[in-house]
């Protein structure tokens, strides 16, 4: 196969385009999408790729539609994205619902910009990171990958098509105006080398007859696509093992939507991806994620030659969230620093698993700048 | 046309274990919902190549009674859904079956969209003037005076005519009937599920329980005749002064021609984006 | 190894174009790291421009230029706001037409390379558009930091078809500017 971007080596890209390749060589095929900066590079790239690939590109009339629309792409058997910055992100709330009542494998790309409402099109921020995980209404769960680098920005869109075809379901991708305009080295596999993850078909017309049964064991019922005969019904009510509402049985919604959560949190350890830096002797733990993660390697390093001894944990999803991993981190640690660029979003996450065995302290930053290693050293040495 | 038994229709098309519906006694959905069938049936279209879409409302839950492929999606994103759909696998053939809220108020814009890139979609509306679902508030097609729980003293905005909406933004087929008007009913859904693009069967549908009772129509047919009182065949509407059309609707066949559908010109697309990078002759 | 460079001046020079280049030879064709990054938002409408690019042999944590290492400005405005930013020793190459108010206490503590770049670009080739990638061949060889042989081929990659032969003689003329700033043939 043929692509329209050099496979096999390295190129010099920023994360909107990354992004975009990425996601071609995951395996997507259909996009639809809506213009937004910061995120509109995505699109254009797809734009341009898409119909060479044998893939669909479209621009939708809004977001609503654009996510309206990689879900139906989905339910007709293609791997399928949208992007989006936080006021798109508003809008696809609604069908992101939609899609994990209906256990839809599609990738969402949200390009954080400062909010709330159109706030600071052009700069980055981390204020959408209780929105990605809590956005839409209902209890639900769903998975959040934060990308710090360009590479990882290519990375981690290849891991979020492989795992909303795993587990049948919707994967955000939280992603920053910095890492979107930024421009790296981006090492781009040789296609046969890149491991791809197939959402799981129904065996055959008795197994497909459960669209949303857990017949295997494993919480992840096979999908079945549309046009193969199965005469699948899918709906956003609450609805049984067979796909039908059952909207008035405590029973039955129960145990759809505790299923729902259970495939991600009883997989945790499969999803859940995050690296240390120093953190084994650390007496001081920063955790961090996205961007602001690279100031704090630095912070780290710069505080260690200083003589103080502080590690990084930086988280590459948010969601779910290793609880019980940052209270094991609070036991062995006099203090924890959360830098964020918003006033306080995965800092309540952390200080919640941290329950008490050690403090935890907020290092905010908004409007648009990301933090320097200086302003996180300084808030260090402030507390020793 | 040799009319099959609705016993056969119901038999071969419905399923089984999801019946009864939830429609109301003389709700004209069911109607609606039949020459639909009588359509597909008569067209000997298979049913593993369509897929039923709706949105939100009583007639969006058809795609759950019929024994078809069927996605039944958020308010008045239908066609929305649809178009992922149809760009992915263009061999199926897409049915909407949408309310006139879904339709003209939460979904219009979605509705103008899908009409002005012509997706290959047979929509059948279901025009009963309220949300019947959610208890008799009015809905955009509620004609001045009518009254519903959220316009008690009588509708104060103007309606809109969703097939000429349908008309001047592009699509390949619209007509206009009650449910009153089976064979003409029947023969447009027909035209329209052997049209490529965007094709729109419109019906007049009796809501007696949530609209009628409180308009003074407490049955399907006190519905049924006032819709008679108030519609007027295309050819007729043609000669009449326009103050004598006043609170009258339409009915007929308003559009027929034959742009390329969506799918189509997608595919012309990327033939023309191959070639133009040079990929292909 | 870290090197940080920043490119300024207004719109239309081809600042952001000059930084891609730097990091493409850097990344592409030297094997190293590089992040570039430009300033978006209100200082980029109609008028200034900004980008970094931050070079090193290992993978790049904080992505921004804490204190340059290299500063290239092309405007006075730019210049203005930035040269106080330059690491003590550091260069600075500026366009001299377009900056005729100097700090020159500022400019003591730096390697300071003042020249008519645009007018030596219109000579060179013609056209005063190629100054940005004269600059780049000037930056090359002063801060040797990347090869030629890279640089040539990021240009090629980078510029518009049909252009490639106007610039590499515009890139060429800076390496050889280059070349004889160093034998301190034409310190101000």
């Amino acid at each position: 196969m043929k692509y329209p971007f050099p496979v096999g080596r390295s190129d010099f890209i920023q994360g909107d385009e990354a992004i975009a390749r990425a996601a071609i060589l995951a395996g997507c095929r259909f996009y639809a999408g809506y213009p937004i900066t910061p995120a509109s590079e995505i699109f254009e790239a797809m734009a341009l790729y898409m119909p060479l690939v044998d893939g669909v590109s479209i621009q939708m009339e809004d977001e609503l539609a654009s996510m309206a629309a990689i879900i139906g792409a989905s339910w007709a058997g293609a791997k399928a994205m949208t992007a989006t910055s936080g006021p798109g992100f508003s809008l696809m709330q609604e069908n992101l619902g939609y899609a994990i009542m209906t256990e839809t494998p599609v990738v969402v790309v949200d390009v954080q910009r400062g909010g709330p409402s159109t706030g600071q099109p052009t700069l980055g921020a981390q204020g959408d990171v209780m929105q990605s995980i809590w956005g839409t209404h209902g209890d639900h769960s769903l998975i959040v990958l934060t990308p710090a680098t360009v590479q990882e920005a290519f990375d981690m869109t290849i891991r979020a098509f492989n795992l909303a075809e795993k587990y049948r379901t919707p994967v955000a991708l939280l992603t920053d105006a910095e890492i979107a305009h930024m421009r790296e080295r981006v090492y781009t596999p040789n296609p046969e080398d890149i491991e791809l993850v197939y959402r799981k078909l129904p065996a055959n017309k008795e197994e497909a007859q459960y669209p949303f049964g857990d017949i295997h064991g494993d919480m992840i019922p096979p999908m079945p696509i549309f046009g193969k005969g199965y005469r699948t019904y899918v709906t956003g009510l609450t609805h049984d093992e067979k796909g039908r509402p059952k909207t008035v049985d405590a029973e039955v919604h129960e145990r759809l939507i505790r299923r729902i959560i259970n495939k991600l949190e009883k997989n945790k350890e499969d999803i859940i991806a995050y690296e240390t830096f120093d953190l084994d002797d650390a007496e001081i733990a920063i955790i961090s994620y996205g961007t602001v993660a690279r100031s704090a390697i630095r912070a780290v390093k710069l505080l260690r030659e200083e003589g103080i001894k502080a590690g990084l944990l930086k988280l590459n999803t948010i969601w779910p969230f290793d609880f019980e991993m940052i209270e094991g981190i609070a036991e062995h640690v006099s203090k924890i620093y959360v830098p964020e660029m918003n006033l306080g979003q995965v800092y309540h996450l952390v200080k919640e698993g941290a329950n008490g065995k050690a403090e935890v302290e907020l290092i905010p930053k908004i409007g648009g700048e990301i933090h320097t290693p200086t302003d996180i050293i300084e808030r260090v040495k402030r507390g020793v | 046309m040799h009319l099959k038994s609705a016993y056969e229709i119901r038999e071969k098309y419905l399923r089984k274990d999801m019946l009864p519906t939830i429609f109301c006694p003389g709700c004209g959905i069911g109607s609606a919902l039949q020459y639909t069938l009588r359509a597909i049936d008569d067209l000997g279209i298979s049913p593993d190549e369509i897929v039923w879409v709706s949105g939100i409302g009583c007639s969006s839950r058809v795609p759950g009674f019929v024994n078809f492929d069927g996605l039944h999606t958020t308010h008045g994103r239908a066609l929305a859904f649809a178009t992922g759909i149809k760009l992915v696998n263009p061999d199926l053939k897409i049915i909407a079956f949408m309310g006139d809220g879904d339709t003209a108020a939460i979904g219009g814009n979605h509705f103008l969209h899908a009409i002005r890139r012509n997706l290959d979609v047979t929509v059948i509306l279901i025009n009963n003037f309220t949300y019947g679902m959610t208890g008799g508030q009015v809905a955009p097609t509620a004609l001045k005076g009518l009254k519903g729980t959220t316009a008690p003293y009588g509708q104060f905005e103007n309606p809109f005519d969703i097939a000429e909406l349908a008309v001047a933004a592009g699509a390949n087929y619209v007509a206009r009937w009650s449910v009153f008007n089976y064979l003409q009913g029947i023969n447009s859904i027909k035209k329209a599920l052997q049209k490529e693009g965007f094709t729109l069967v419109e019906f007049l549908s009796p809501c007696p329980i949530s609209f009628g009772r409180r308009n003074r129509m407490k049955t399907a047919p006190e519905l049924l005749r006032w819709y008679q009182k108030i519609t007027v065949p295309l050819a007729k509407a043609k000669k009449m002064p326009p103050e004598e059309l006043e609170g009258k609707i339409v009915i007929g066949e308003f559009a027929d021609r034959n742009r390329p559908g969506l799918a189509r010109e997608y595919e012309e697309y990327k033939k023309r984006a191959k070639k133009m990078m040079g990929w292909e002759e | 190894m870290r090197r940080e460079i920043l490119f300024s001046g207004f719109g239309g020079q081809g600042v952001i174009l000059a930084s891609v280049i730097v990091g493409r030879a850097a990344t592409v064709y030297e094997g190293l790291y590089a992040v570039q990054t430009q300033a978006y938002g209100p200082e980029s409408r109609g008028g200034a421009s900004k980008a970094e690019v931050v070079i090193s042999d290992e993978p790049i944590d904080y992505p921004k230029a804490l204190s340059p290492d290299c500063a290239v400005f092309f405007s006075q405005e730019a210049y203005d706001k930035y040269l106080r930013l330059v690491k003590e020793g550091g260069i600075a190459i500026i366009e001299s037409d377009l900056i005729p108010h100097r700090r020159l206490d500022m400019e003591r503590k730096l390697r300071v390379y003042a020249l008519p770049l645009t007018e030596i670009a219109e000579k060179t080739t013609g056209l005063s558009l190629t100054m940005n990638i004269l600059t780049v061949g000037l930056l090359t060889k002063l801060s040797n930091v990347l090869s030629e042989d890279s640089i040539e081929k990021a240009v090629l990659d980078a510029v518009p078809k049909g252009t490639e032969t106007i610039n590499l003689k515009a890139l060429r003329k800076g390496f050889e500017l280059g070349e004889k700033a160093l034998k301190g043939s034409f310190k101000p």
